[in-house]
C-alpha cells in the first residue's frame, strides 16, 4: 500500500532523517521506533507532506508528491498527538470537517447523505456521540483525542497515520483508543502507521516495526523480531528486556 | 445561541431577521440627524429623486439623497467589510485578535493611500482610483510583511507575537507618513484630511466601489466558510484534512487586502471594527464561520451605523470622528477579549 523509498529530511546543514525505506502492507498496523530525536515524527510528517523531503512515497504505485490536497485526504488521514482548540466548536462540526475532501468542490453544496453517514458513524464508533453539540473547549485531553479520532473516521482514509496519539492520555483512554484503531484497521483496505514511544503498546498492538535511530533504519520487520535485545540495546544503550522485567515484577501479586 | 437551519448555515428566517434589523437601523440613521427627517418625508423624497419629480421641500430632499443616504450606505458597506475580513483573518490565524488595525494592516494600507496622495498616483477616467489600487497593494504586501515576520520569530503564530509585530509595523509605517507629510508641500492639507478618517463626504460613486470589493471579497469569503473553519481549529488539521493550504490562504488574504484597501481608501482608518464585531457575533452564533460570516456582515453594518449616529449626535451640531467611537469602544472591548484569550477561554 505505502512504499517510502531513500527519504532523506534536512533542516538547514543537519540530517534528520536519512536514507529510509520501508513499507506498508494492507491490514498491517506499522510501528515506527526509536528514542528521542531519533526522527520519527519527521518521518511521519513527509508521508503526510506537511515538510519537504527528498526520496520519494508512494502510494498504491503513485508518487504522492504530485497528488492535490484533497486526493491526499481520502487516501492518508493524520492524527496528531495533541491539539489545542482555540475557538469553541461544537464536537460535531469538528467531526464534519473529516468530510472537507469529498465536498471540496467550488460548486459543492457541502453535505450529502454519505457524509451524514459517515459522520454519525464516526460520533459512534468513538462513543463522542453523546457529546456531539458540546463545545470542543470544554473537553478534557482524551475526550479531545476521540473527538479527532472521529474526524479522521469520517476522512476514511486508506491508511490512517499516528503521531503518539496517547501520549498525554491516562491509562483508560490509552485502552479505547488502541482499541479503537485496532479494530478500525481490521477492516479491508486499512492500515496503520504510527509513532509510538511506549514499547508495551508497540508489542501489543503493533504487526511489524521500523526501530529508527539517528535518523537511520536500524532494523525493520515483524514486531518481535525488531525489538530483539540486541536492537534495542544498540539503540537506547541500555538493556531494555531487563528493565522491563523489572517493572513488570512491581505487578507481581 | 440563535436557533439554525439543519446543516450548518442560517436558515433563511434568519437572513430575513437581519436583513429587517438593519433596513431599521440605515432609516433611523437617515432620518436622525442636525435635522430631523420624518419618515414620510423620507420616502417622499426618495421616490421623487427616484422619478426624477420637483418636490415642495427641496431642502430636505437634498438632504436625504445627496448627503445622508451617500453616507449611511459608505458607512454600513465599510463596517459589513471590515468586520467579515476581521472575522476571516481570526479564523485564518486561529488568532481572536487578529484584525486590519490590530495586525498593521490598516496602518499599510494608510502608507499606500499617502504615497498616492504626495506623488499623485492616479488611474486614467477613476477618480480616487490611484489612492484606491495603492491602499489595497500596500495593505497586501504589509500582510505579507507581517505574517513572513511574525512566522520566522514564532512559526505558532501566538496572539502576542502577532499584536506585537503588528504594532511595530504599524509605529514603522507611521513613521514613514510622518516623512511622506513633511516632504508632502501643499499636499499636507489634504493627506491630513485623509488621515483623519471620516465617511462623512461620501458619494454615490465610493457607495458603488464599496459595493463592488463587498461583492467580491465578501463573495470569495463566503465561499472558504468551510477551509476558514479548518484554518480555525489549526493549520495542521486543515493540512490533513485535505485544504490547500498555501493557495486557501493566499486567495482569503488578497480579497481581505481588496476589502481593506478599498475602506482605508475611502474613509481613512476605522480601528476595531473587524475586532469586536466578529468576537460579539462568535459570542451570539459561535465559531463556525458559515454562520459567523454572514452574522458579522450584518453586524459589522449595524454596529458602524450606530457608532456613526453616535458621532453625529453625541455633541450635536459638533461631529466626531467615525474612529474615536469605534475606538473607544474597541480599546475596552479589546483589553476585555485579550484577557478572555489569555485564559484560553475565548
Amino acid at each position: 500500500m505505502l512504499e517510502v523509498k531513500n527519504l532523506l529530511v534536512r533542516y538547514g546543514d543537519i540530517t534528520i532523517v536519512d536514507n529510509v525505506s520501508f513499507s506498508v502492507e494492507e491490514n498491517q498496523w506499522m510501528m515506527l521506533v526509536g528514542p528521542n530525536g531519533a526522527g520519527k515524527s519527521t518521518i511521519v510528517s513527509a508521508i503526510s507532506q506537511s515538510v519537504p523531503y527528498q526520496g520519494q512515497v508512494f502510494f498504491e504505485g503513485q508518487d504522492i508528491a504530485a497528488w492535490k490536497p484533497v486526493h491526499l485526504a481520502k487516501n492518508i488521514g493524520v492524527l496528531s498527538q495533541q491539539h489545542y482548540v482555540s475557538y469553541a466548536f461544537r464536537v460535531e462540526d469538528v467531526v464534519r470537517l473529516g468530510r472537507y475532501a469529498y465536498g471540496a468542490g467550488l460548486f459543492s453544496a457541502g453535505d450529502d447523505a454519505e457524509d451524514r453517514r459517515m459522520v454519525e458513524e464516526a460520533l459512534e464508533m468513538t462513543g463522542v456521540k453523546p457529546m456531539r453539540r458540546q463545545t470542543v473547549t470544554t473537553l478534557s485531553g482524551g475526550e479531545l483525542q476521540r473527538v479527532f479520532l472521529a474526524q479522521v473516521f469520517a476522512q476514511n482514509p486508506r491508511l490512517l497515520i499516528l503521531d503518539e496519539p496517547t501520549n498525554h492520555l491516562d491509562l483508560v483512554y490509552q485502552k479505547q483508543v488502541f482499541g479503537l484503531i485496532r479494530d478500525w484497521a481490521r477492516q479491508p483496505g486499512k492500515a496503520v502507521l504510527s509513532v509510538v514511544h511506549d514499547l508495551n503498546l508497540v508489542k501489543a498492538y503493533g504487526s511489524d516495526a521500523v526501530l529508527i535511530h539517528l535518523g537511520k533504519c536500524v532494523a525493520k520487520g515483524e514486531t518481535a523480531q525488531v525489538l530483539s535485545r540486541r536492537h534495542l540495546q544498540d539503540v537506547y544503550g541500555m538493556d531494555v528486556y531487563q528493565w522491563m522485567n523489572d517493572l513488570l515484577c512491581q505487578w507481581r501479586e | 445561541m440563535l436557533k439554525e437551519a439543519k446543516g450548518e448555515g442560517f436558515s433563511f428566517p434568519i437572513y430575513v431577521l437581519f436583513s429587517i434589523a438593519l433596513l431599521g437601523v440605515l432609516w433611523i440613521c437617515i432620518a436622525v440627524g442636525s435635522v430631523f427627517i420624518s419618515p414620510a418625508d423620507i420616502l417622499k423624497a426618495v421616490w421623487s429623486s427616484l422619478r426624477g419629480l420637483p418636490v415642495p421641500d427641496g431642502f430636505a430632499q437634498s438632504i436625504i439623497v445627496s448627503i445622508r443616504i451617500p453616507r449611511v450606505l459608505a458607512v454600513a458597506l465599510s463596517g459589513a467589510a471590515l468586520s467579515i475580513c476581521g472575522a476571516a483573518m481570526q479564523g485564518l490565524l486561529r488568532n481572536p485578535l487578529a484584525d486590519g488595525s490590530t495586525l498593521g494592516v490598516s496602518s499599510g494600507a494608510s502608507l499606500g493611500a499617502v504615497l498616492a496622495i504626495a506623488f499623485g498616483v492616479r488611474l486614467p477616467g477613476f477618480a480616487g482610483g490611484g489612492v484606491m489600487l495603492m491602499a489595497m497593494t500596500f495593505a497586501f504586501l504589509s500582510m505579507l510583511v507581517i505574517l513572513g515576520l511574525a512566522y520566522r520569530l514564532d512559526c505558532s503564530l501566538s496572539t502576542n507575537t502577532i499584536i506585537l509585530i503588528g504594532i511595530i509595523f504599524s509605529m514603522f509605517v507611521n513613521s514613514i507618513v510622518n516623512v511622506v507629510v513633511t516632504f508632502a508641500g501643499e499636499k499636507v492639507k489634504t493627506i491630513m484630511f485623509w488621515t483623519m478618517g471620516s465617511l462623512s463626504g461620501s458619494n454615490y460613486q465610493d457607495v458603488l466601489v464599496l459595493c463592488c470589493a463587498l461583492l467580491v471579497g465578501g463573495a470569495i469569503l463566503l465561499h472558504y466558510t468551510r477551509e476558514l473553519n479548518a484554518f480555525a481549529i489549526g493549520e495542521d488539521n486543515a493540512r490533513h484534512v485535505g485544504v490547500n493550504v498555501r493557495q486557501v490562504k493566499l486567495v482569503i488574504m488578497i480579497a481581505v487586502s481588496i476589502l481593506i484597501g478599498v475602506c482605508v481608501s475611502i474613509g481613512g482608518t476605522i480601528a476595531f471594527v473587524g475586532l469586536v464585531v466578529p468576537h460579539m457575533a462568535r459570542m451570539l452564533v459561535g465559531p463556525n464561520h458559515r454562520r459567523l460570516l454572514p452574522a458579522s456582515l450584518f453586524g459589522g453594518a449595524i454596529f458602524l451605523l450606530l457608532a456613526d449616529l453616535l458621532a453625529r449626535t453625541l455633541l450635536n451640531p459638533l461631529e466626531l470622528s467615525i474612529g474615536v467611537v469605534t475606538s473607544f469602544v474597541g480599546a475596552i472591548a479589546f483589553v476585555y477579549i485579550f484577557n478572555l484569550s489569555r485564559k484560553g477561554k475565548s
